[in-house]
């Protein structure tokens, strides 16, 4: 049993996919013991008409999911009327949280609307998944360069908000301030799916508490097995397998 | 069979090269990783003088030393220097238990200053390996391109070279050398982005991808799982793991009389 918080669908605008068509990620989903994937839409990073995005996202989790795709979905604070897009995600489609790409909607989290933003998720209670970065800099095509996120005040905003639950996608690389005070500011989490090095999941159990660590893949741009092998590299034992596999994010959203 | 082509022995719990070696070797159990092949000490040196190069290779000798049956070293080279590359070519391969050479990123590939070690490489049937990466942020100024590694593999053509990385941005790294029948290419050390295998099988045949993973800066895990989920053949799976790099290195083994 495996719950992923960090998949997408539809299409990577730089190059097709093996998985970029729904049914086949669903099918590969199936096949590896996934009870759930939390999906965000690729669409969401570039597409102005986010009202769209996020309809489509939930008809497609609803047509092709088989009850195994979640969607979250996008909110781009720098559009008119943003906040509509946020209380559609919550009242019309009840979606237990919402994806952010800040770099690639070109804000820093110094801005007030990102505040905002927090404020109104903390108080639908819905997720916040604050997705650190996409792809390798050194590999981005070079007319669309996309710098990190950089936390900023994230630390402090988080402090003042006790009741936001947040989720940091592909955060190994975090900080100042570090992904363990982040961690430890509120009610925070991060997933897997960025960890490298040597016994990569060894290290991070060191430096965040495994209560606070969430599968994710970061698939279908990432292939699935990246994230799976990382259990089999390092020998966690049950609980912490577990844990990381799908409790942890059964009771986030519980 | 598994033959990592790109290990270095840093990133890893330990203080000394036996240490490190050892934990690494943990972790290879558990993924099923047979073979490694080690090149560049425990701190890496992007523009190393001679006396630099040769201590660190004396690191990868240490680490070596206790683990002939799983481990190869490749000697590590300054082309900056060529006489004393082939000085330590002769200290590392023709002398010591190495049976290749790893450049990095001190100077572009196609240097004339490359081709006498590469000369001396081929006779010796010493397998040569090139890092290259194309940043799209700028790379070092000493780092190879995939392109630069076609200029060296068009002055060399019956010698079996490796680009290191693929070029890093594997799309256009696999465009840049696919001519050049004698390159193969390493996937070690880049994320585990979903297409890359496909589309090296795919251009340049299964014969000439070899598996590597860059540890201890990258894990095995996302690096085995960009070979085991490509969508190819079992078949073009274990030429990748496995076959080709034991190919390529058989003739030096033979020399070595080391069995494979
Ligand atoms: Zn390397």
């Amino acid at each position: 049993m495996i719950i992923d918080v960090n998949a997408y669908v539809s299409r990577w605008p730089f190059r097709r996919l093996p998985f970029d068509d729904t049914p086949a990620l669903v099918e590969r989903l199936h096949q590896s013991d996934f009870t759930e994937a939390w999906v965000g839409s690729f669409d969401g990073l570039f597409h102005e008409d986010i009202a769209r995005v996020n309809a489509e996202l939930v008809s497609e989790c609803e047509r092709h999911g088989a009850g195994l795709l979640k969607p979250m979905g996008s909110v781009n604070p720098t559009l008119p009327d943003w906040q509509d897009d946020i209380r559609r995600c919550h009242e019309e489609y009840g979606m237990a949280g919402i994806r952010l790409h800040p770099n690639y909607h070109g804000y820093m989290l110094d801005d007030p609307r990102f505040a905002e933003l927090l404020s109104l998720a903390e108080s639908f209670s819905l997720i916040v998944q604050l997705a650190f970065y996409m792809e390798d800099p050194r590999t981005q095509h070079k007319l669309v360069q996309i710098p990190h996120v950089q936390p900023g005040p994230l630390k402090q905003l988080i402090e003042e908000r006790p009741r936001l639950k947040l989720i940091l996608l592909n955060s190994s690389i975090v900080g100042p301030p570090t992904l363990s005070e982040l961690i430890a500011a509120g009610n925070v989490y991060a997933d897997i799916s960025h960890a490298e090095s040597i016994g990569s999941l060894d290290k991070l159990i060191k430096i965040v508490p495994y209560e606070r660590l969430l599968f994710g893949s970061h698939f279908p741009f990432f292939i699935l097995e990246a994230n799976l092998l990382k259990f089999q590299e390092s020998e966690l034992g049950e609980t912490i397998n577990a844990a990381i596999r799908w409790e942890n994010a059964r009771s986030l959203n519980g | 069979m598994i033959w990592d082509l790109h290990c270095h022995i840093s990133n890893v719990e330990g203080t000394t090269p036996d240490e490190k070696i050892a934990a690494m070797m943990t972790y290879a159990d558990r993924m099923g990783v047979e073979r490694m092949v080690f090149y560049m000490g425990t701190n890496f040196s992007t523009d190393p003088d001679p006396e630099e190069f040769r201590r660190q290779n004396d690191e990868v000798l240490q680490a070596l030393s206790h683990w002939h049956h799983r481990a190869f070293g490749f000697a590590y080279l300054n082309p900056k220097y060529p006489e004393a590359c082939l000085q330590e070519i002769d200290r590392c391969i023709v002398n010591g238990p190495m049976v290749g050479i790893k450049l990095w990123v001190a100077l572009r590939c196609n240097d004339p200053r490359l081709d006498e070690i590469i000369h001396r490489c081929a006779e010796l049937k010493a397998v040569i390996f090139q890092h290259t990466w194309l940043k799209s942020n700028g790379n070092l100024e000493g780092e190879s391109t995939p392109m630069d590694m076609a200029v060296l593999a068009a002055r060399h053509p019956d010698t079996p070279l490796i680009c290191g990385h693929t070029g890093g941005d594997w799309e256009q790294g696999i465009r840049a050398i696919r001519v050049h029948k004698n390159v193969s290419v390493d996937l070690a050390g880049s994320e585990p982005t979903a297409g890359f295998v496909e589309m090296a099988v795919r251009e340049l045949g299964a014969e000439r991808v070899i598996y590597g993973s860059d540890v201890g800066g990258r894990s095995f895990s996302t690096q085995l799982a960009k070979v085991y989920g490509a969508k190819i053949s079992n078949v073009e799976k274990k030429l990748i793991l496995g076959k080709n790099l034991r190919r390529m290195m058989e003739p030096i083994l033979r020399i070595k009389g080391v069995k494979p």
